[in-house]
């Protein structure tokens, strides 16, 4: 056999083998996929968005904790945003040279990957013990400690692939820092940011964990921070392992409403990042 | 008899004195070192840039020309331990003391950077940014204001009809030329040249060259190059850096055929840079 036959059929074996491995990989997540869409869209019906989750054995929606779900994300983000995006502006506008920012880019990576139960049993000692009860307030709180790091790392990232010779320019016209920062390098970085965002609510739509400490469940409509509050992750933990066979269904789709969701929000972030390449 | 003297009269100003001897310095350098960290960039530079002339830096790499340019508008403070020492004098006055109002002296001495720099937005809000800082001015008037700067930096003609489109859409030697016009719209009096047509083609090179020496008639203009052939067709006045040292300026041509300095004959005579 010669030299080079020899280093093709290399070649094919290590092909064949990357191949299985990536179709190993790609099959676990079609089977979810399968068997989710499968589940899911048995129980799949208008109800689910028009009626309240039901006692067992009668038949309901998952509107409570749909709305609850949206309640607790949207404001999670409105807390969480802001401080992040003005964290990342520090950390790669003002800061970027300072000590400071070497620290709090490694709490806030720590914190990134920090399990999100400890989150939760974190929000639960401050606020839900001294409050006597749980709360939508304290779930919303929760995530948004999870929104903090997702927004602060990209924010940051983001601005730091903003050209210097961008900075410069402004500077040299006389722009003073903020406005040289708010007209130019946010404008330049916006696509990226907005898409840090997406990927932070992607994340949180599906966390289970911290809201079980914090905003715990309702059964019913509830619409008042100050009480506990419903969500689609914490009715599909409590549906999935009844007993019942119609909760159980109510917990395929509700788990379908959130990949569909997760899945949404990561195209429209990866759209949104393919045009700010062409620019 | 009367066309003669009209052709005669506008012909003088235009034409560059001999040595550019009666002609006031705009900003003058004296002592100047420049330090990044601990190494030093420059050594004791001691150089004026005569009103209304184009003075050309020329020099092998890190030769300093860019860090002096880089010290005349103070931009160099966006970075932490870069220092200057010595004296600048814009009009007689110092621009280095800490009390200098950087905004307004980046009002006063406008900077175009080698890679055009135009902002993620409109061909007209680009010009408008840098008026909006110092002035508020009606629609009207900015609508003015942008196409004056457009017209000076020879660029109204190509982008008027498309004004509120992306000025990220623009090819290089055009981004270049707005970014001339959004510095000249904020009416400097003096324009920093960061080797401006680096990244240009030789068509869009032209166009600058043809620019610079249109706007030295108001404006004093420094331009920093590494192409010999630029500093000998557009400048009037020539310095050469050599390791952070300024070794000679003096008018173009005596540059260019005459050098006093050895170090410059051999530059200048491609023998390294």
């Amino acid at each position: 056999m010669s030299h080079y036959s020899k280093r093709l059929l290399k070649n094919r074996i290590w092909l064949g083998l990357s191949v299985a491995a990536a179709a190993f990989g790609l099959a676990w997540l079609v089977l979810i996929l399968a068997v989710l869409f499968a589940k899911g869209l048995a129980g799949l019906s208008l109800s689910v968005f028009t009626e309240m989750t039901p006692p067992p054995g009668s038949d309901g929606g998952l509107l409570n904790a749909i709305v609850g779900s949206l309640i607790m994300t949207v404001l999670a983000v409105i807390f969480g945003t802001p401080v992040g995006i003005l964290a990342g502006t520090y950390m790669a506008e003002y800061g970027r040279y300072d000590r400071l920012t070497a620290y709090v880019r490694f709490i806030n990576d720590i914190l990134l990957s920090a399990p999100s139960i400890i989150i939760g049993l974190f929000i639960y000692e401050i606020m839900v013990v001294p409050m006597g009860h749980f709360s939508g307030l304290a779930g919303a709180v929760a995530l948004a400690v999870i929104v903090l790091p997702v927004v602060v790392r990209t924010t940051e990232d983001m601005l730091l692939l903003v050209p210097g010779k961008l900075r410069e320019a402004a500077t040299a016209l006389g722009a003073p820092r903020w406005f040289m920062i708010s007209r130019v390098a946010y404008r330049a970085a916006r696509a990226g940011v907005i898409t840090g965002i997406l990927l932070a609510i992607a994340r949180i739509s599906g966390e289970t964990a911290p809201l079980l400490f914090t905003a715990l469940n309702n059964q019913f409509w509830s619409t008042n921070l100050n009480a506990p509050m419903p969500s689609l992750p914490a009715v599909i933990f409590q549906f999935a392992l009844s007993p019942y066979a119609d909760w159980q269904r109510l917990a395929w789709t509700g788990a379908l409403i959130i990949t569909f969701t997760v899945l949404t929000l990561s195209v429209l972030a990866r759209v949104l990042t393919a045009k700010r390449s062409h620019e | 008899m009367n066309s003669i003297a009209i052709q005669v009269a506008p012909a003088e100003p235009a034409s560059v004195p001999a040595e550019g001897a009666n002609v006031p310095d705009k900003l003058s350098i004296h002592d100047l070192s420049f330090y990044y960290g601990d190494t030093r960039a420059l050594h004791d530079v001691t150089l004026s840039f005569a009103a209304r002339r184009v003075t050309a830096l020329i020099g092998p790499s890190g030769c300093g020309k860019s860090t002096l340019l880089r010290v005349l508008n103070r931009i160099y403070e966006l970075y932490p331990n870069q220092r200057a020492e010595g004296q600048v004098l814009l009009d007689g006055v110092s621009i280095l003391r800490a009390e200098q109002d950087l905004h307004l002296l980046r009002a006063k001495i406008g900077m175009v950077f080698q890679k055009p720099t135009p902002f993620p937005m409109s061909i007209y809000e680009n010009i408008a940014f840098g008026v909006r800082l110092y002035e508020r001015v009606s629609r009207a008037h900015m609508d003015q204001i942008v196409e004056w700067a457009l017209t000076k930096a020879a660029l109204w003609g190509e982008v008027k009809d498309r004004l509120h489109a992306s000025a990220l859409g623009l090819s290089g030697g055009q981004q270049q030329r707005l970014c001339i016009a959004r510095t000249i719209a904020v009416k400097p009096e003096v324009i920093l040249l960061d080797e401006p047509t680096a990244a240009l083609d030789p068509i869009s090179t032209a166009k600058v060259e043809d620019l610079i020496d249109e706007l030295k008639q108001d404006f004093t203009i420094v331009i920093v190059t590494h192409n010999m052939q630029q500093a000998a067709r557009a400048a009037d006045i020539t310095a050469f850096f050599y390791l952070g040292n300024m070794i000679e300026a003096g008018p173009t041509n005596m540059m260019f055929t005459n050098p006093k300095d050895r170090r410059t004959l051999d530059y200048i005579t491609g023998r390294f840079g």
